[in-house]
C-alpha cells in the first residue's frame, strides 16, 4: 500500500517533464536559434505572437497575433483606459495587466490613446479588454518559452 | 467609438480569450480547437446563465 503513492507521484512527475523527443525538438531549436533560451519568451511578451513565430508555428502565432491585438484595439476603440500610474493596488494591478501588452502599450502610451477620461458603460469593458489583453499575451509568452525548452511539443 | 452590446462584448471577449486558452493549453491541432470551443460555451454560456439568475433575482 506505501509504494503505490510513490509510484503515482513518479509517473505524474514524468508526465509532467520534458519527453525525450520533446527534449530532440529542443536541442535543434537550440542550434537553430543560440543558446538564448528567453529569447520566445522575451519577443512574444513584446510582440504577440513573435515568440510562436520565431519557433516557426506560424499558424499558432498568428491566432495568437490576431487575438491579442484585436483584444488590444477594440479595447481602445472602446475607449478603455490605459493605466499610467499606480496609485493604489486596484491601479496597479491594471497596470500589471496593461504591461502585458508589450510594445502595444508603450506604443499606446506614447500615441496618447487611452488616457481620455470617458464616463460610459462601454469604456469599463474596454479596460477590461485592454487589461485582459495583456494578461493573455503574457500566457502566449510562456507558451513560446515551453516550446522552446521543451516542455512542450 | 466602438459600442457594442453587452452581449456582443460577451461575445468578442470569450472569442478572443477561447481562442488563446485552446492554443497555449493543448498539444495537438485537433485538441486545441476542441478546448478553445469548449472554453467559448463556458464563457458565453455562464454570463447567460448569470445574466437570468440576477434578473431573476431582481424582479
Amino acid at each position: 500500500m506505501r509504494g503505490k503513492p510513490h509510484r503515482r507521484w513518479v509517473r505524474y512527475s514524468q508526465k509532467s517533464m520534458a519527453t525525450g523527443s520533446n527534449k530532440n525538438a529542443a536541442a535543434a531549436q537550440t542550434a537553430q536559434l543560440g543558446s538564448f533560451v528567453y529569447l520566445p519568451l522575451i519577443a512574444g511578451w513584446l510582440v504577440p505572437g513573435a515568440g510562436h513565430f520565431l519557433l516557426g508555428k506560424w499558424k499558432r502565432g498568428a491566432l495568437l497575433a490576431i487575438s491579442i491585438v484585436c483584444m488590444f484595439a477594440l479595447g481602445l476603440a472602446m475607449h478603455g483606459k490605459l493605466y499610467t500610474s499606480a496609485q493604489d493596488v486596484l491601479d496597479m494591478l491594471g497596470m500589471a495587466g496593461d504591461l502585458g501588452n508589450g510594445l502595444l502599450f508603450f506604443v499606446g502610451r506614447i500615441l496618447g490613446l487611452g488616457s481620455d477620461p470617458v464616463q460610459v458603460t462601454v469604456a469599463d469593458y474596454g479596460t477590461k479588454f485592454i487589461v485582459v489583453a495583456g494578461l493573455l499575451n503574457i500566457i502566449s509568452a510562456v507558451d513560446a518559452h515551453n516550446l522552446r525548452t521543451g516542455r512542450k511539443s | 467609438m466602438f459600442h457594442p452590446s453587452h452581449f456582443a462584448a460577451v461575445f468578442l471577449f470569450a472569442l478572443f480569450a477561447s481562442t488563446v486558452f485552446g492554443i497555449t493549453q493543448r498539444d495537438t491541432p485537433q485538441r486545441m480547437f476542441r478546448y478553445g470551443i469548449y472554453c467559448f460555451a463556458l464563457f458565453v454560456g455562464s454570463a447567460i446563465v448569470l445574466s437570468w439568475i440576477m434578473f431573476l433575482i431582481a424582479r
